[in-house]
């Protein structure tokens, strides 16, 4: 059976979450992939560039929404571009390890409690799992059109001009489906399965 | 010359709407092999109540809608410029109408053109003067997930044994297997090109996956040696998305191109499990796809 969470997600509610479970997910999460990761940590972690432009409105936005929150690693196809009006299309999870330099840093730094996305993470963002708490769900790729379905509404979108894919969408979500496959005890389905099929590669390459 | 942009339009909604029976029913054979209950299981069945979905209502199987990659096959008199042309309002307008995600990127700006329109290299066309009277096009829409996880080996490459032979040929697409793990959205498709220089390389790579998954290498050897991958890869036990699973490649696909003596490419293209891919056949006024 699935577990129902809600969003904010508590501390205690995450740490109870372990490897292999089912979630449905409902509440409001931003989308952000790797323009944005990129532009969290130079702007205000690493600080390697000024903020510019509307940087610092968008910074004050997105921080009570995801304190406590998520971020939907997801690149979607959004229609109503030029109405206003939004509606998601299609808007599986993209792959995730490409955030793996940045994830752990934007985690600590809005005490984020997951991030969805697929294909899983590495080391530093399972740490930054145990420290904040935090998990990661993995969502089913590929699906775009299903998870669509659980996409409620559009309430916005930050930084458009990284491009639809790019941009910081704000979406409230009912239902939506992901496994957890990281945990907050240290805990990773992907290190796992990563061992055991090495195990059998050795072997068919002996 | 006749104006396909309309027709080409169909071609790129039906590919990226409408998944090939092919692909599907490797998928739902997989589906029957898993454990139910099992995190694999779960994943094959969401996988296809979304492939029926996006049928059924038109909108993109998967929202990576990928680089759109054109092989055209024109009958002498048709002009591959205004084919080009053609195509490139087609998918201009299939953006439009949210068939496929704007994904052309600026790769120094960092800026989308918004309308997947790039350089000459975006969309990729590859033209081809062809005997006979019909004009084909074929499509397939790779994301970038598989796309990253696609790999070229320099043989001998001693890291995994592998010498300049079929053993090493092997050797490389397993590697290459165990690296993607599930972030190419397994359970996936292998394209496997020996030979050629790099670039050529690649492109024969994601020409054998134009080929049906249930189709045979008319190469005995090579047909062996497809199966032999698939039924290995899957012994990784790397499962749908990585979850862990009997289901991680459903196919294998092997072409060959002749190389330099100094050179011996293995060049292996992972595809989704969306694997998206369709034709279609201009003969006289009759359009047809499959």
């Amino acid at each position: 059976m699935a577990i129902r969470l809600t969003i904010p997600i508590s501390d205690d509610s995450i740490r109870s979450l372990k490897v292999g479970q089912s979630v449905l997910l409902s509440g409001i999460m931003l989308t952000g992939r790797d323009a944005a990761h990129k532009w969290i940590v130079d702007t205000f972690i690493k600080k390697t560039r000024p903020p510019q432009g509307d940087d610092l409105e968008v910074f004050q936005a997105i921080q009570p929404l995801l304190n406590g929150g998520i971020i939907y690693h997801c690149g979607p196809v959004v229609a109503g571009l030029d109405t206003g009006h939004y509606r998601f299309v299609a808007a599986g999870p993209t792959t995730s390890i490409r955030e793996e330099p940045y994830q752990g840093d934007v985690m600590r730094l809005f005490n984020l409690k997951g991030v969805i996305g697929k294909g899983g993470m590495g080391e530093q963002t399972l740490r930054a799992c145990q420290e904040v708490p935090a998990v990661y769900f993995h969502a089913i790729g590929g699906a775009a059109s299903l998870i669509a379905q659980t996409v409620q509404r559009v309430l916005g979108v930050y930084k458009l001009e990284f491009g639809v894919p790019e941009a910081m969408w704000v979406i409230e979500v009912k239902d939506f489906p992901a496994v957890v496959t990281m945990d907050a005890q240290g805990n990773s389905l992907h290190e796992k399965v990563r061992q055991e099929s090495n195990a059998i590669l050795e072997n068919l390459l002996a | 010359m006749r104006d396909l942009t309309q027709e080409i339009l169909e071609l790129i909604r039906f590919t990226s709407t409408n998944l090939p029976e092919d692909v599907e029913k490797a998928l739902r054979e997989a589906y029957a092999r898993e454990e139910p209950g099992s995190a694999a299981h779960g994943a094959l069945e969401t996988i296809l109540a979304n492939v029926e979905m996006t049928r059924r209502n038109s909108t993109p199987i998967c929202q990576d809608t990928g680089t759109p990659i054109f092989f055209v096959c024109y009958p002498e008199g048709w002009s591959p410029r205004r084919l080009r042309e053609q195509i490139k309002e087609a998918v201009a307008l299939a953006t439009r109408k949210n068939y496929l995600r704007p994904n052309a990127v600026d790769s120094l700006s960092g800026k989308n053109t918004g309308d997947n329109l790039g350089d000459q290299h975006f969309p990729v066309i590859h033209f081809e003067e062809c005997d006979g009277e019909e004009l084909t096009i074929e499509l397939m829409l790779k994301g970038g997930g598989c796309e990253n996880v696609g790999r070229q080996y320099s043989l001998p490459d001693n890291t995994i044994k592998a010498g300049r032979d079929l053993e090493g040929v092997r050797r490389a697409a397993l590697d290459a297997v165990w690296q993607a793990q599930g972030e190419g959205c397994a359970p996936g498709f292998l394209g496997i090109s020996i030979g050629g220089d790099r670039g050529t390389s690649y492109i024969a790579s994601k020409e054998a996956l134009l080929r049906r998954v249930d189709d045979a290498n008319p190469n005995p050897e090579l047909a062996d040696l497809e199966e032999r991958i698939t039924r290995e890869a899957n012994q990784l036990g790397i499962g749908p998305m990585g979850f862990g699973g009997k289901a991680t490649v459903l196919g294998t696909k092997i072409t060959t191109t002749h190389r330099l003596p100094a050179s011996f490419f293995v060049t292996v293209s992972y595809m989704c499990w969306a694997y998206r891919r369709r034709k279609m056949t201009v003969r006289g006024e009759q359009v047809t796809y499959e």
